[in-house]
């Protein structure tokens, strides 16, 4: 089947579904693909709390603010014009989303805005209770269905960007529930595939966050930036097993309760970390790398709980105290068996988000002419690590710009689809088989522990390297051609496909990982520990006659720089 | 512990048929982590549908669990045989997994 379209959209999160909001209303025919179901597949549908947003509507604020602690929680390497784009637009986009009634809760007549982590005042919103990704996503849905021209595809897995004298022309696809192969003609495609998150073993990622969309834009031709940067989300569920809750529900908690962090000797430990970042005033200010650390650091010293990671506790927060912050969600607590006035529970840090990405100018547009990205899948607004709420805003303000430019590109020029440049992979698709190979579903498995053991939070040059083996071994053990079942609806054709990407995203983050000898942010090295001022550079990724290539550039810090 | 899941297979046209897995698991694990660890260690080709894990917010991983519509998610494994079938008012695509997709977003 072929589709023809102004604007291909891939992802239907909250970047995904901006993206085809402007486009439309710039007057472009959108076709917003997914491969799960628009709205529900990513991350967007599972944040739990903050947003942020300069609004000043809880104490005055004024973005250059919020840009400044960006800048500073980036440790050096941020994009400022992506930063400062960011900063400057999340306002208006909060308050879009205010007046098509997300309901973002509300105090005193005024939008409530809550301290949180890294930032130098109350900032985020947020909407009760632990429901802020949902409403997000209805919301956007709703808008989404609302306007014409809008055709929303799910289902629908982009496999290929197509690519014809050097410009992107539309994209191949696997539609999953049929088993057809489709061809998109497009005059330009916006990236919004989200997060990687899903390379690592314990993570907040859906199914659908492999890190599709780096594997796709290295393809394509374009650039990868600061992929070294993963963020570790400190105080992740382990145990008890919790089911029908987010893993990373434990920070509102903390920010509104206030929770101990306790090692197995029944101890809080932070101080003993927060003493070293200059950043940090010794209350629950710790940033991410930094809790991350300060986990480690006690589990590897034998103090930690008994699943391995450290005891999460509100014991002294009286029960009607957590019942009103909290109301229904402490019914869903007791459901797991979990009363919080009674008992810690364990947590430990998990792969959460990503800073790198795909790398794109001020009109997030890839080097790849009428190829644009935006949201997770974007990379450099956050540098070397991300505060906490940046995420959603990103998601909005690159949504918005790209789908927006992504349309004036293709209303600007003519179709330059030409079957030519989706053959290589329709031939791919076909030739997948039912033959003798690795159970996928056990390698994604064996994956995920090689990155968790040897790319996490803190690595030294042997694991990476380490790391690098192994990858090329699983790489060369799947073969290059797929593996399939039975069509339609085959889960072993969809594990290869995903591995072929996940295996590519992964030697790009172990390759950038083993070449940056310091620690910075989100990328601890425990053979280079400390920060390297000669290291304030982004490493960009480049995909070059098959090969992975790596390259330095200064950061760009003039937020004007064109 | 040990469950058993007695699993509903094939496409639509076929004559019934179901498989029995056997899982070790852990007390609160659940019923779509236990539909993982098949895939994981005895066969791949088991397809059922989730995209959020943990998260309870995706709402694709529905089907029948011992007759009623749940979500595999947030229903937990247990001791002895559960039974696992697909939707039954919806169209089905194969093994659990059922046509969900809302019509304006199919193909
Ligand atoms: C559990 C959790 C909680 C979070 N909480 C917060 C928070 O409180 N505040 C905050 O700021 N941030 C939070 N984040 C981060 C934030 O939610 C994400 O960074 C943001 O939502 C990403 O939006 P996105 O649109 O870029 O990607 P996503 O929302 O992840 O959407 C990407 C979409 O692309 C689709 N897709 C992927 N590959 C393909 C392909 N090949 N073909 C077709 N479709 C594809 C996916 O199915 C998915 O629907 C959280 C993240 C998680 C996981
Ligand atoms: S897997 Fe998302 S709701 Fe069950």
């Amino acid at each position: 089947m072929h589709l023809e379209t102004e604007v291909l959209v891939i992802g239907g999160g909250g970047a995904g579904m901006y993206a085809a909001l402007e486009a439309a209303r710039t007057g472009a025919s959108v076709v917003l693909a997914d491969r799960s179901i628009v709205g529900r597949g990513g991350a967007t549908v599972m944040a739990q709390m903050t947003v942020a947003a300069a609004l000043g509507e809880q104490v005055p604020d004024h973005w250059e603010y919020h840009l400044a602690d960006t800048l500073a929680a980036g440790r050096g390497l941020c994009d400022a014009r992506l930063a400062a784009m960011l900063c400057e637009e999340g306002p208006h986009r909060i308050r879009e989303m205010d007046s098509w009634k997300v309901g973002w809760a509300r105090e005193d007549g005024h939008i409530k805005q809550a301290q949180a982590p890294g930032h130098d005042r109350p900032r985020c919103v947020y909407v009760d209770f632990l429901s802020t990704g949902p409403a997000v996503s209805r919301t956007l849905r709703g808008r989404v269905n609302a306007v014409g021209g809008i055709r929303r595809i799910s289902e629908l897995a982009i496999v290929d960007i197509a690519v014809r004298d050097g410009e992107a022309c539309g994209a191949t696809a696997l539609h999953l529930s049929t088993g057809q192969i489709v061809t998109i003609g497009a005059k330009a495609v916006v990236i919004a595939t989200g997060g990687l998150t899903r390379l690592y073993r314990r993570n907040s990622a859906s199914a659908n966050m492999g890190g599709d969309g780096y594997a796709l834009a290295l393809r394509a031709g374009a650039e990868l930036i600061d992929m070294e940067f993963v963020q570790f989300f400190p105080i992740g569920h382990l145990a008890p097993r919790l089911v029908g809750m987010d893993p990373i529900m434990w920070d509102p908690f903390r920010y509104k309760l206030g929770g101990k962090l306790l090692n197995a000797e029944m101890r809080e430990f932070e101080t003993d970390y927060a003493a070293r970042d200059t950043r940090s005033d010794g209350r629950y200010v710790l940033t991410r790398d930094l809790a991350t650390y300060a986990i480690f650091k006690e589990v590897e010293a034998g103090r930690g709980s008994p699943a391995g990671g450290a005891y999460l506790s509100f014991q002294h927060v009286p029960e009607a105290e957590i019942r009103r912050a909290f109301g229904p969600v402490v019914d869903r607590l007791a459901a797991n068996g979990i009363n919080l006035a009674a008992q810690p529970v364990e947590v430990a840090p998990i792969a959460h988000y990503h800073m790198g990405g795909v790398r794109v100018d001020e009109r997030m547009c890839t080097r790849v002419p009428g190829l644009f990205a935006c949201g997770e899948a974007l990379g450099g607004a956050n540098g070397a690590n991300r505060l906490s709420g940046n995420a959603i805003t990103e998601a909005f303000v690159f949504g918005a710009r790209a789908g927006q430019n992504a349309a004036e590109h293709a209303l600007a020029r003519s179709n330059g689809y030409s079957a030519d440049a989706t053959r290589c992979t329709v031939d791919l698709l076909r030739s997948a088989s039912r033959r003798d190979g690795p159970n996928t579903a056990a390698t994604i498995a064996t994956l995920q522990a090689l990155m968790s053991d040897k790319v996490g939070p803190f690595r030294t040059g042997r694991t990476l390297q380490a790391a690098e083996t192994a990858l090329m071994e699983i790489t060369s053990e799947i073969g290059d051609r797929p593996l399939a079942a039975e069509s339609p609806c085959d889960p072993v054709l969809v594990d290869w496909l995903d591995l072929r990407n996940m295996l590519l995203v992964a030697r790009s983050v172990t390759a950038a990982a083993l070449a940056r000898t310091e620690s910075r942010g989100a990328h601890q090295r425990e053979d280079h520990p400390g920060l390297d001022a000669a290291w304030e550079i982004n490493q960009i990724v480049s995909l070059e006659s098959g090969r992975l290539r790596l390259r330095r550039q200064a950061p760009t810090i003039d937020r004007n720089a064109a | 512990m040990k469950a058993t899941l007695i699993v509903h297979r094939g496409v639509p046209g076929e004559p019934e048929r179901t498989e029995q897995f056997e899982v070790a698991f852990e007390p609160g694990q659940s019923v779509l982590d236990g539909l993982r660890i098949v895939r994981r260690d005895i066969d791949p080709t088991l397809a059922f549908r989730f995209a959020c894990i943990n998260a309870n917010a995706c709402k694709e991983c529905m089907m029948l669990i011992d007759g009623k519509v749940e979500y595999a998610c947030t229903s937990r494994l247990k001791e002895g045989l559960t039974v696992l079938a697909p939707l039954p008012k919806k169209a089905l695509v194969r093994d659990l997994v059922t046509e969900i997709v809302p019509p304006d977003e199919r193909l």
